[in-house]
């Protein structure tokens, strides 16, 4: 597609019609105000007509100085449809137009900092993260693309999970965050796990159980019946034990991080109504310079801590997020 | 002959209090969701929220507040200037009856959550029938006294009325123009726009900005010719010269509403005409100014203790600086700066504070004692201190929002050295915070003015009677 030809016109005499009336009219205020300067006036007289007892109108000439400037915005406008698209498909002899300007402007950046960001590329994801210009840099992207969603200090919010932290739902290995960034992720709890037939008390009894495999308070009772639920209900996706599963990002139950609440009523909103997540991919819109920026300020943010290290980066990439994962997990 | 007719002052009355009532409410809802983007705590439920508040402070103060100040104004002005009462009295009542229906269910289902999503355009479709009805009845009273009209000319305040009905039912109907949803077998009263993608833009702010140039700006003009040389006493300066900026603001203003599109998926060509015309807008716009400054020659001294002259001159000059501001950001590079910041509001309500409040509010003030039998307002004093508390809140907020308009399109666009942005949104959000604050100081202080004029024409009401003994004059000749 041509993106510079963006006047959208279905046929030819669209293009006429646009020409025509947009000349007759810019020409048309022009005329309009010569013959109308050229009509009678007299000065420092009235009209001569009355209304509501005393409101009348001089006959003074049009002020000089604004006339002219009604002619000079006239005679710019025709100047400005001469060198600037405005008549239809007429391009304008500049030729400018707003994609290729945008076209220009983007391509004399890439000219200018294309070659900063390029210098990481062919570094390993840990040199860049121990690089303290590239750190900045990196800081900067996330400011820009990141921080919106989990937050200036990379903490995150309900639902946006913190990136500080040495939990990864979907793995912090650095090949596991570029794909991450890259692609982007989408998780999805159904309603009620894969035992869609529970009533709200069984509901109940398994948050409870869950509650108490991260030691969080919990009903005895309720959390023993939940047990008995659990293996039918969660187990498919969080495992047997609850250590959940990066490599789909089912979130393990058992550590203390809770990317929604973890109080009752939000943990039992979550089991009923399911949840659904998405990071948008940032890959194509990035490329791969910034991507690995990015991945190298996030993975020195929280996924250098525990298990994730260097070592497992040096792993055959799809590989490495599968190892040392389950025994990042206390 | 002597007529026995007497104007129709019972339903300008109505709308003069009304204006008072409903630039009250609608000045208040700014100050809260002013308040909400300082304290955004202040969003207590999603009824009350900033973003149900949002277009129904806007709705109330256009159409409640500065709508019932044209219908006032208008009606008044008709009839004295073509000595003849108004066309179809019972028709005039119930556009008062049925505007302040389509204002009461604005502020209902607004908050609720009812919208069309179109910025001044958002009641939905129910309402939209209400307003038309409305207006056709409102124009079939305008020009059926016009028509009835004792003089040979036509004064030049009815011109700008007369374009600013019809055109305001042009814009009403084209933009409005939406496909109500069934649901389950019920015609339910939500909408969906009969455009679709930049069409659908492109029809929305040719809308919204003639609602600026028709509704704020040419029904305002039309308010303006006819208090101005009034309470001046003066002569209107130049019969030419409104002429000309008549049929030339009339005919650009169509033109301009691109501007409001710049640099995005409108075509290059259409924004181009909309900038160009934007430009050729400012002299049309100017002579307007021109016309009603000019008039007070040879009036000057009464500036010194006439608050209601002060009103309509500070109006003028407000109009003449908004309508040079808005052609200069219609230049797409200074709009490249100027587009989604503060400036944009602060631009807005240097026009709806400064020009359409002040005029609207100089008018009633002369209104009201001649609606109610007195020669003059309770206080002419609190009239003074209303101006004062107008200006200096108009000025607060407009200089508010010139700093943090500029400064946040600064932010926006600084780049560091490898070409990444300098400052993230919510480092532009947290710089604005002090300017916001202002903002809320001026909103209140133009509020308390409001508050004083209820007073004031609350006691001036108290202390006359109801006029509707007004005998229709007999047209004079000039001396």
């Amino acid at each position: 597609m041509d993106f510079n030809n963006t006047s959208d016109f279905v046929s030819g005499f669209w293009n006429m019609y646009v020409v025509v009336l947009s000349l007759v009219s810019v020409v048309g205020c022009g005329v309009f105000l010569l013959i109308q300067d050229k009509a009678k006036t007299n000065a420092g007289n009235t009209t001569g007509h009355v209304w509501d007892e005393d409101l009348q109108e001089y006959s003074n000439p049009l002020p000089n100085w604004w006339r002219w400037m009604f002619y000079i915005t006239v005679v710019f406008s025709m100047v400005y449809l001469a060198l600037y698209p405005g008549m239809g498909n007429y391009a304008g002899s500049f030729g400018w137009t707003m994609r290729g300007q945008y076209d220009a402007e983007m391509k004399k950046a890439e000219e200018l900092y294309a070659p900063k960001f390029n210098q990481f590329l062919q570094m390993d994801v840990a040199a860049v993260a121990a690089n303290p210009e590239a750190k900045e840099m990196g800081q900067r992207l996330f400011q820009t693309y990141c921080a919106q969603c989990h937050g200036s200090d990379a903490g995150g919010a309900s639902s946006f999970p913190s990136l500080k932290d040495s939990d990864w739902l979907w793995g912090g290995t650095p090949e596991k965050i570029k794909e991450t960034i890259t692609g982007g992720r989408t998780g999805i709890m159904t309603p009620k796990g894969t035992k869609p037939d529970m009533d709200g008390e069984q509901v109940k009894d398994v948050v409870h159980y869950v509650r108490s495999l991260s030691g969080l308070s919990a009903d005895s009772i309720r959390s023993q019946r939940g047990k008995d639920l659990y293996p039918q209900a969660c187990a498919a996706c969080h495992g047997p034990e609850g250590k959940g599963n990066p490599d789909a990002g089912y979130p393990n139950l058992t550590d203390k991080v809770w990317l929604y609440s973890s109080r009752e009523d939000s943990m039992i909103e979550t089991v009923t109504k399911g949840r659904q997540n998405q990071m948008p991919p940032f890959g194509e819109f990035l490329g791969p310079a910034k991507v690995h920026l990015l991945t190298a300020y996030v993975w020195g943010l929280g996924g250098a801590k525990g298990e994730a290290q260097p070592a497992a980066a040096a792993a055959p990439a799809g590989m490495s997020g599968m190892e040392g994962m389950p025994a990042d997990k206390k | 002959m002597q007529s026995q007719a007497t104007y129709n002052y019972k339903v300008v009355r109505q709308f003069a209090v009304m204006t008072v009532i409903w630039g009250i409410v609608g000045m208040l809802v700014g100050v809260i969701i002013a308040a909400q983007l300082v304290w955004p705590e202040l969003n207590y439920v999603e009824w009350l929220s900033f973003g149900r508040l949002r277009p129904l402070h806007t709705n109330a103060v256009i159409f409640a507040f500065g709508g019932c100040a044209l219908f006032a104004t208008s009606y008044y002005s008709v009839q004295r200037t073509n000595h003849t009462p108004l066309f179809a009295p019972g028709l005039a009542a119930f556009t008062f009856w049925g505007w302040q229906l389509v204002i009461l269910l604005a502020a209902l289902s607004l908050p609720l959550g009812f919208t069309q999503g179109k910025e001044y355009a958002e009641l939905e479709w129910p309402i939209d029938i209400l307003i038309t009805v409305v207006w056709v009845s409102y124009a079939v009273v305008f020009f059926g006294t016009l028509m009835k009209r004792k003089t040979p000319h036509i004064y030049v305040s009815n011109w700008f009325f007369g374009g600013f009905i019809l055109t305001v039912a042009l814009l009403h109907l084209v933009n409005s123009a939406a496909i109500p949803v069934f649901a389950s077998g019920m015609l339910t009263p939500k909408s969906y726009s009969a455009y679709a993608g930049v069409q659908d833009a492109m029809v929305q702010w040719w809308y919204g900005h003639n609602a600026v140039g028709f509704f704020l700006t040419a029904g305002f003009l039309g308010m303006m010719y006819y208090f101005v040389p009034k309470q001046a006493g003066r002569p209107v300066y130049s019969y030419r010269l409104s002429v000309v900026h008549f049929w030339a603001l009339i005919f650009t203003y169509m033109w301009a509403g691109p501007h409001h599109l710049h640099y995005t998926a409108l075509p290059d060509w259409t924004q181009s005409l909309g900038m160009i015309f934007s430009l050729i807008l400012l002299a049309p716009s100017w002579g307007g100014m021109i016309n009603g400054v000019m008039t007070m020659s040879g009036a000057w001294h009464k500036l010194r203790d006439d608050p209601i002259l002060k009103f309509m001159i500070t109006s003028l000059s407000f109009y003449g600086m908004s309508t040079f501001e808005g052609p200069m950001m219609a230049i797409k590079t200074v709009n490249a700066l100027s587009h989604y910041t503060d400036w944009t509001v602060g631009h807005v309500h240097s026009g709806a504070l400064g020009w359409v409040a002040m005029i609207s509010i100089g008018s009633i003030y002369y209104l009201v004692p001649r609606l109610f039998g007195k020669t003059e307002m309770h206080s002419t004093k609190l009239i003074n201190v209303h101006f004062w508390l107008a200006t200096l809140g108009t000025v607060l907020y407009i200089a508010a929002l010139w700093i943090s308009g500029v400064m946040q399109g600064l932010m926006w666009r600084a780049t560091n050295v490898d070409g990444t942005l300098t400052y993230s949104f919510v480092e532009s959000v947290k710089s604005s915070y002090p300017f916001w604050t202002i903002r809320v100081v001026g909103g209140v202080l133009f509020l308390t003015g409001m508050l004083i004029m209820a007073y004031n024409m609350f006691m001036t009401m108290a202390g006359g009677r109801v006029v509707n003994d007004a005998p229709v004059l007999q047209p004079a000749h000039a001396h």
